[in-house]
């Protein structure tokens, strides 16, 4: 299993972020996880990094508990969070050799994988600058590139074309895809735009901290009578609040 | 990291090493920061001493084997005053790393995460270290003389009182919800701690104007971190200076782990969206 989430609940307060979820995701395969704003993505993520620990529930990574076993866990995930978390003042190079450091990763082993890790997110000429001269569509790519340096076998991505144009968006949900499938990497994209879903993945949708629908597109597209994913998420979450979120 | 995923003994190594080479690199970008660290405790000694040295008595008492100037007297107090505010300088940045995501980054590293808050702890108090140096040297080329001997005997001391320090910073970081916020630090931690204490005027002077005061600075922790750094300055020991450095310094990074820690600190329950 790549990632399975059992009877996941958290609160916040008395508000309930996650009620009851559970999900089954597939090793090797994109899954979109699909909700409007303050459906629980972001929470979600949180708890499968273990930033947060959930109220009732258990969650496993590649078969390793997160509870018991949160090194391992954590060894083998990429994150990429909502809100930036590079470095500005540091240079793209020092970003990543600093994320380096924190995965243990030793100097002689490190070059080598920052030149194929920039060079694959098409930044091997901004090795030098400093994050700060980046645009927002670079850093985003940059933040994947690290994500990706210590080889991760799942790879987590809350939200990570927020504030980009329409290009950027399309070639970053374009490489994410190629990087599932070159390296057979589990990737869990949380997204509120339901055009960044592709044909052949797997859709969790998300609403009010509860799982609507879980499956592969085809098999959601059957199960709600619809012919396109945006079509499929109004009548999961049957509100119209949510639409305004779910288009570019 | 092992085949398990788990990490290595040298994978500790370099994690603890990229830690402190990505706070010297910031610190090293902030040089305002540093002439910050320098010029306040140097305004307070060239300024406040000149115009206390003749208001102020200061009779014999150790570590001191003669009558010393006012200005040697609070030397110590301004070192410690040092490692306080950079504490709370890295206290204030790590809120900052929070609200900008990159500790994070940090705290979904794979190393333990008492681990990672001591590395942290330890980058804070290096550059704490370079601070106080500096303002020894400064203050004993300009004003007053140091034994030469006490730079070195005063490291290992510095080193626990940085830590403990930042300890307590990171526990303070721990509790504060927001960046805006931490103005009351300065009101409620670094002014008290530093007045009443006895890095301004030995105690037995707040004992003749107050009992209270006095109580209360015996019960300030930063009482003995001025004691401590005293002491070892003039090269003598002060085992209850010393020991309650340590035991403070040993309860604050607990309690701070505690903080981090997201079954039960302040990070659980913050809204995540």
């Amino acid at each position: 299993m790549g990632i399975s989430i059992e009877n996941v609940s958290y609160a916040y307060g008395k508000i309930a972020a996650l009620e009851d979820v559970s999900l089954a995701i597939d090793p090797g395969r994109f899954t979109a996880l699909l909700g409007p704003n303050g459906a629980g993505k972001s929470t979600l993520v949180a708890l499968l990094t273990g930033l947060f620990v959930p109220d009732a529930g258990r969650i496993a990574i590649l078969n390793h508990d997160l509870a018991s076993q949160p090194r391992e866990v954590l060894a083998r995930m990429g994150i990429v969070f909502q809100g930036q978390t590079l470095d500005l003042d540091l240079s793209v190079d020092q970003n990543m050799r600093y994320f380096a450091a924190l995965h243990g990763m030793s100097n002689r082993a490190v070059g080598e994988r920052v030149d194929t890790c920039l060079a694959r997110m098409g930044l091997s000429e901004r090795r030098g600058e400093r994050v700060r001269t980046l645009n927002s569509g670079h850093r985003r790519r940059l933040e994947i590139a690290r994500a990706l340096l210590h080889r991760p076998r799942v790879l987590l991505l809350d939200e990570p074309t927020v504030g980009l144009d329409v290009p950027s968006r399309s070639a970053i949900v374009e490489h994410v895809h190629e990087i599932c499938r070159d390296e057979a990497i589990t990737v869990l994209w949380a997204t509120h735009l339901v055009d960044e879903v592709w044909p052949q993945d797997q859709v969790a949708v998300l609403h009010r901290g509860r799982i609507e629908g879980f499956g592969s597109v085809a098999e959601i597209l059957s199960r709600t009578g619809t012919t396109d994913v945006l079509e499929a998420f109004k009548q999961l979450t049957d509100t119209n609040g949510a639409l305004a979120d779910t288009q570019p | 990291m092992n085949d398990s995923g788990a990490p290595t003994l040298p994978g500790y190594f370099t994690c603890l090493r990229g830690v402190l080479w990505r706070e010297s690199l910031r610190f090293f970008q902030q040089r305002e920061r540093f002439a910050a660290a320098l010029v306040r405790p140097l305004i307070w000694l060239l300024i406040f001493g000149a115009g206390f040295r003749s208001v102020l008595g200061v009779s014999i008492i150790p570590p001191y084997d003669t009558y010393m100037t006012y200005e040697t007297y609070i030397v110590p107090g301004l070192a410690a005053m040092v490692q306080l505010f950079n504490g709370m300088q890295s206290s204030l940045s790590m809120v900052y790393d929070r609200e900008m995501g990159s500790m994070r980054l940090l705290l979904t590293s794979p190393f333990p995460r008492w681990y990672l808050l001591l590395g942290k702890l330890c980058a804070g108090t290096f550059v704490s270290l370079l601070q106080v140096y500096a303002f020894l040297v400064i203050a004993d080329l300009v004003l007053v003389d140091l034994p030469l001997m006490g730079y070195l005997v005063a490291a290992p001391v510095l080193v626990a009182t940085g830590l403990m320090l930042g300890a307590l910073g990171m526990l303070l970081s721990s509790t504060i919800r927001q960046l805006e916020n931490f103005a009351g630090i300065m009101n409620f931690v670094i002014f008290p701690m530093f007045f009443l204490s006895s890095a301004l005027y030995p105690l037995w002077k707040m004992k003749e104007s107050s009992d209270l005061i006095h109580t209360i600075c015996v019960l300030n922790p930063f009482t003995y971190v001025v004691e401590s750094i005293r002491f070892a300055l003039y090269m003598q020991p002060n085992i209850l200076a010393n020991t309650v450095v340590l035991v403070a310094l040993l309860l604050f990074f607990a309690l701070a782990v505690l903080g981090y820690d997201p079954k039960r600190g302040m990070l659980h329950r913050r809204v995540a969206g």
